[in-house]
């Protein structure tokens, strides 16, 4: 079963390397440290049994920085912790070994297995925030493990967390462990946690999907910290992620995940440029789709115009501020921003959701009401939303049919045959086989599906404009792929304009005409998009262009030598704001 | 710290004023007797003469909020007027009864909050065992059954044995420890069916923040067990737990009643049934409103212990 | 040493409950269609036995008159009769037969209880999920009104009212409808609060629909599961407080037959060692048990946990 592998001579690489970046081709030479074989792992869904992973193999070298890519329900995360021999309630590892070390972990009692955790095997979770216990200091919560494997003293192990507080750049190191979890920001407290991975240095660090719910600027951050620390503590890694740019940045080895199955595994390098399996191929080549340019808007009235709009929840907050921009037909606005930066609250008040403080909406010239219940039903059917989580986008309990069905009837009036003859149409327009799945529920549809039969319902309506408010961001790439396939079609169909809410600059640049950039309530810059990818720049659109991870592992090391590590993420958006 | 002084008075101040909107609440529902409540009371015995005794005993010659507020000052200062039936101030009928009645619901949670406590933490710890399927089913026979039922099943199998009396008679001068023993089965009956309630309530409020991701971290860095309950579930627990124990001791307050009939113990229940047996309106409204209050403010001190013990708040600077 | 014989005895009766309740179940999966056997299938022997004892007591309630060996006033001897073969639980205070009354309290007691409970949940759901969709001020001023109203206990309240308006069917009815609605309120207002913050009602909104179609088409619909877990919880509290009232004398009136009075009327035969009287209310315990054994495993599905 285990397999004796040589020992060869260990070529070390130095500890501070940020002028050169170590080529990752180079396999990474070091005695064995993690041998999994033949892992079965299975789920209890209801009442039987599923299979989550079947059969893989996983080998990680002292060191060596492993990334684990697949989609959702590849079985990344589940893989990741049988690494520490741990299933989380309602899983069971039923076949395979996992030799860490020379030690057989299906063998170990409950308690051995406890020994070795946060001490020799270390778990950083997807949410920061939801992994610190919100009534203890984080000092205190870092010192846990240290002292429960009586690895060092308090005082040592307090000396130790400012040390490492201050190596990930955080600020004020001293006093930063002192506070309590909910003090900090998301970027800061997933370094934290990374910091108490390393709190007993431990041989293997498994990351799962440390940087999934930060925003493009913070992860930069958090990336450089992670990849700084593990090289220079020579701890060997397992990077899961659904994010391929990042991992290619993070890992020195590859191995692809599908549905619980292994794909291929490669050295980073290799990976990238010459992918062996087709499924790899279509992962990588996600990134490569792009929108026509299209010819320059003459003189026309446009469809949406957003005049100056001022608009907040509470009385006292503006989350928008004199916002402007303009929608034209057969054209897409991609209106980009992160977290909190009033994207969805745009599209809020262009539906009439929320009435603005100040400013106004036009619709082909004419203002609309501020409120959606003072438009008429003609004003409410040429605007239409498609929303990001298409399983509270449909009524779990209406039918296929009736859930396309309801805005023909509603708004153009058909019924009987010609209505059902208008919903097999529409289900033709979005690529399903109506009479497949005409009666079904929203339930038995897959992720991918669900939201085309949101795609479906906005344009039942015979709409000029749709909002589509980040519909591709909770979907895997490949399915995303072709949902931006089919709204790019059935814009030429249609004739219809898009105002398309994002966070991915990825998808900006497959499917955009114009780019609209906005932080915190204000719109930035605005402009046509190939004129949006090119310098000069705001300040803050270069700062997200260059925080997108590329699918070049030295991009992170370039920007790093370009920046300086003091000048990442939100460190340098605070920079931003004092300059203006 | 002042956040949560505020918080607190804030709270306070809102008790304060469900107590009062209650009062005018059960003022009101006499004035909303269709007809007039004496002749009401009175039934065929209204006799002019009658009625009009009866309307100036009970004032009802004035208006409506002069009343109201001649019967809250009342209240305040102890005097809940007269008994109608018994012809007799009310505050005296009170007195040693609201002493009994609270003598039987501290004996009762005395026994009921730790075990309902460390039965439902058991059952937490073993989930899905026998012993939780087994104490869960327990359970919820037990939160089925009527008081009654109980207290009378408590009297069969211990009272004809003659262990236990099956009259729970005690005055002012009953020794405590034959006030123990004499009350014992009415307080076994209670407990019965609050301890179920909260036994049930405790299992899931632990189990819902053993599933907290930070309890599963904690076990990811090899914290044992024992100090992963102790150190990271619990003080994130109390709360929840505390909000149990003081619902269910307001749910005690309406047990006690039926429980004291079937014993027949002097306690205030017992007055407030005979009251609205006899349609005496004072009685029932006096008795009314101290239930009431009781209620209340059960509720309000857990509003206010769990809003101390939540970690998150107490830390906000 | 009778205690060993009650344990014994109580040991076999849940034996053969749960049996029972096993053979229930089997039935219950041959006669349904394909969709209600899978559900059946997941369901714990306490559950089944609960199912079964609900279809026990809603085919007495239904063909009362049917099964009933006398009528349900009649007096027919003298009172205090042991059991026989003429009078199965023998006959109760006044002479009449216990067994029929046992039977029409059925339909009396459980029907009572149900129809406030129906009444009480179409009132209360109607008006939670309106001030749920409506918010802002209407929500406000009905929440903080429900919540004084909710700060009596609902026993206390009961006897307020009963106390003013007397203890005739409708008042009861009336009262504890009343009553029972503003718990349902409180919770058809939670659950509709979850679903309104839904996106696909943000859709239907902005397609113009109104408010009733709103609450009957997209929000009831999914709301149903855990109303209908609260339906019965609710039904098991009415129930004990109707009986707890009877009991007191302040429910149903004579000569109905009605298992709260029946204990009351016959408690003294307990001092002489007769458990005739603790029958009527091991009646009202076994339904309530077996309602909240189906309210269980329902909850159970509905959170879908995995623990």
């Amino acid at each position: 079963m285990t397999k004796a592998i040589p020992t060869k001579a260990k070529t070390k690489t130095p500890a501070k390397a940020k002028a050169k970046a170590p080529t990752k081709a180079k396999p990474k030479q070091g005695d064995i440290l993690l041998q999994m074989r033949n892992i079965h792992i299975k789920g209890k869904s209801d009442e039987s049994w599923i299979d989550i992973i079947n059969g893989i193999d996983l080998d990680l070298y002292r060191g060596e920085v492993l990334g684990l890519i697949g989609e959702s329900g590849a079985g990344k995360s589940t893989l990741g912790l049988a690494a520490m021999g741990f299933c989380r309630d309602g899983c069971k590892i039923t076949d395979g070994s996992i030799s860490f070390d020379g030690m057989d972990l299906m063998q170990m009692d409950k308690s051995s297995l406890r020994e070795l955790r946060g001490k020799r095997i270390a778990y950083v979770a997807q949410s920061a925030a939801a992994s610190f216990n919100p009534a203890h200091k984080l000092l205190d919560q870092f010192c846990e493990a240290p002292l429960v494997h009586d690895v060092m003293s308090r005082n040592d192990a307090s000396q130790y967390a400012i040390d490492l507080y201050d190596r990930m750049n955080l600020p004020s190191p001293e006093t930063f462990g002192l506070r309590y979890p909910h003090e900090v920001s998301g970027g800061q407290l997933q370094r934290a946690m990374t910091a108490m991975a390393l709190s007993c240095r431990p041989d293997l660090i498994i990351f799962d999907e440390p940087t999934t719910a930060l925003d493009v600027t913070t992860q930069i951050e958090v990336l450089a910290a992670i990849k700084d620390i593990v090289k220079e503590f020579n701890t060997a890694a397992i990077y899961i992620s659904h994010d391929l740019a990042v991992v290619a940045q993070m890992a020195d080895r590859i191995k692809v995940l599908l549905k619980g199955d292994e794909v291929e595994q490669a050295p980073t390098e290799i990976m990238l440029k010459k992918p062996s399996q087709e499924y790899t191929k279509s992962l990588w080549a996600v990134r490569e789709h792009t929108r026509k340019e299209q010819p320059a808007v003459k003189n026309q009235t446009p469809v949406i115009s957003i005049k100056s709009v001022t608009a907040g929840y509470h009385s006292s907050v503006d989350v928008l501020r004199d916002v402007s921009f303009d929608i034209h037909k057969r054209r897409t606005v991609a209106v980009v921003g992160e977290s909190g930066s009033g994207k969805s609250t745009t599209a809020r008040v262009v539906t009439g959701l929320l009435p603005p403080r100040m400013g106004s909406i036009e619709f082909q010239g004419e203002t609309l009401p501020a409120q959606y219940q003072s438009r008429s039903r003609e004003q409410l059917r040429h605007i239409q939303m498609i929303y990001q989580m298409a399983d509270t986008a449909l009524n779990p309990k209406l039918r296929i049919r009736d859930l396309i069905a309801r805005p023909a009837k509603m708004y153009l009036g058909l019924t009987g045959k010609a209505l059902d003859d208008r919903v097999r149409d529409l289900l033709h327009m979005i690529e399903m086989e109506p009479d497949q799945f005409i009666d079904r529920l929203p339930s038995e549809l897959s992720g991918g599906q669900k939201q085309r039969i949101g795609i479906a319902r906005a344009i039942a309506a015979e709409p000029t404009v749709i909002i589509c408010d980040e519909v591709t961001s909770a979907l895997d790439q490949l399915v995303a792929e072709g949902i931006l396939k089919l709204l790019d079609r059935l814009q030429s169909e249609l004739d219809l304009s898009y105002m398309f809410i994002t966070h991915d600059l990825a998808t900006v640049r497959a499917i955009a005409d114009e780019v609209v950039v906005m932080k915190d309530g204000d719109v930035v810059e605005q402009g046509i998009k190939s004129k949006m990818f090119k310098p000069p720049h705001h300040p803050y659109t270069e700062l997200l262009l260059g925080s997108v991870p590329e699918m070049d592992p030295k991009w992170l090391d370039r920007l790093l030598d370009s920046r300086g590590k003091d000048n990442l993420g939100d460190a340098a958006i605070a920079k931003m704001n004092k300059k203006s | 710290m002042s956040n949560v002084i505020k918080m607190i008075l804030k709270r306070l101040g809102l008790g304060v004023l469900t107590l009062l909107l209650l009062s005018l609440l059960i003022f009101l529902s006499v004035e909303a007797l269709p007809g007039d409540l004496a002749e009401t009371i009175l039934g065929q015995q209204a006799t002019p003469e009658n009625v009009a005794a009866i309307r100036k005993e009970l004032g009802l010659d004035l208006p409506a909020h002069t009343r109201y507020l001649n019967w809250l000052g009342g209240m305040l200062q102890g005097d809940f007027g007269n008994s109608l039936a018994l012809k007799k101030p009310i505050s005296g009928l009170i007195a040693p009864r609201l002493q009994n009645t609270l003598f039987l619901t501290l004996y009762t949670a005395c026994i009921a909050v730790p075990l309902a406590l460390i039965l439902g933490m058991a059952a937490s710890l073993f989930r899905n065992g026998y012993f939780d399927r087994i104490s869960n089913a327990t359970a919820l026979s037990a939160i089925s059954m009527p008081e009654f039922f109980i207290g009378y099943i408590m009297i069969y199998f211990f009272a004809l044995s003659g262990y236990f009396p099956s009259m729970a008679n005690i005055n002012p001068n009953t020794a405590f420890i034959d006030k123990l023993y004499v009350c014992f089965l009415p307080a076994l009956t209670l407990t019965l069916c609050v301890t179920a309630h909260m036994m049930r309530m405790t299992r899931a409020a632990i189990i819902n923040v053993l599933a907290l991701p930070y309890i599963e971290m904690a076990n990811l860095k090899g914290v044992k067990p024992r100090r992963v309950i102790v150190h990271h579930a619990l003080p994130n627990a109390i709360a929840p737990i505390v909000n149990v124990v003081a619902l269910n001791l307001a749910y005690l307050i309406t047990g006690v009643v039926i429980v004291e009939i079937v014993f027949v113990f002097p306690g205030l229940g017992q007055l407030m049934v005979d009251g609205v047996k006899f349609r005496d309106v004072p009685v029932v409204q006096a008795t009314a409103l101290i239930f009431a209050s009781a209620y209340v403010g059960l509720n309000l001190l857990a509003d206010i212990i769990s809003t101390i013990t939540n970690p998150r708040l107490m830390r906000q600077r | 040493m009778a205690y060993l014989l009650t344990l014994l005895w109580i040991i076999v009766a849940v034996l053969v409950s749960l049996g029972a309740g096993w053979c229930f179940r089997a039935f219950l999966i041959s006669v349904s269609s394909q969709n209600m056997a899978k559900v059946f299938r997941t369901a714990p022997l306490t559950a089944s036995f609960g199912l079964l004892v609900i279809a026990i007591y809603t085919s007495c309630a239904v063909f009362a008159p049917l099964i009933a060996p006398y009528g349900e006033a009649e007096i027919l001897s003298y009172g205090f009769e042991p059991w026989s073969s003429d009078y199965w639980l023998g006959t109760d205070n006044l002479g009449r037969d216990v067994f029929t009354r046992l039977i029409y309290g059925a339909r009396n007691t459980v029907g009572i209880a149900f129809l406030i409970t129906a009444l009480a949940f179409i009132f209360g759901t109607i008006i939670g999920i309106y001030t749920a969709l409506k918010g802002g001020f209407i929500d406000q001023l009905l929440s903080r009104l429900i919540d004084v109203l909710m700060a009596i206990p609902s026993l206390i309240f009961s006897l307020l009212m009963l106390t003013i308006f007397g203890t005739n069917v409708i008042s009861l009815v009336l009262v504890i409808a009343t009553i029972d609605s503003t718990r349902v309120f409180r919770i058809a207002r939670a659950v509709a609060l979850n679903i309104v913050q839904l996106d696909y009602i943000e859709a239907a909104k902005l397609r113009g629909e109104n408010t009733l179609y709103l609450i009957i088409r997209e929000i009831l619909p999914n709301a149903l599961a855990p109303l209908a877990a609260e339906f019965g919880l609710r039904f098991c509290f009415v129930f004990l407080m109707i009986s707890a009232l009877s009991f007191m004398g302040l429910g149903l009136q004579p000569p109905s037959a009605d298992w709260g009075s029946m204990v009351r009327d016959n408690a003294d035969l307990i001092s002489f060692g007769d458990i005739t009287p603790l029958i009527p209310a091991g009646a009202i315990a076994l339904l309530t048990i077996a309602v909240n054994f189906v309210v269980d495993w329902m909850l159970h599905r509905a959170s879908g946990l995995k623990d």
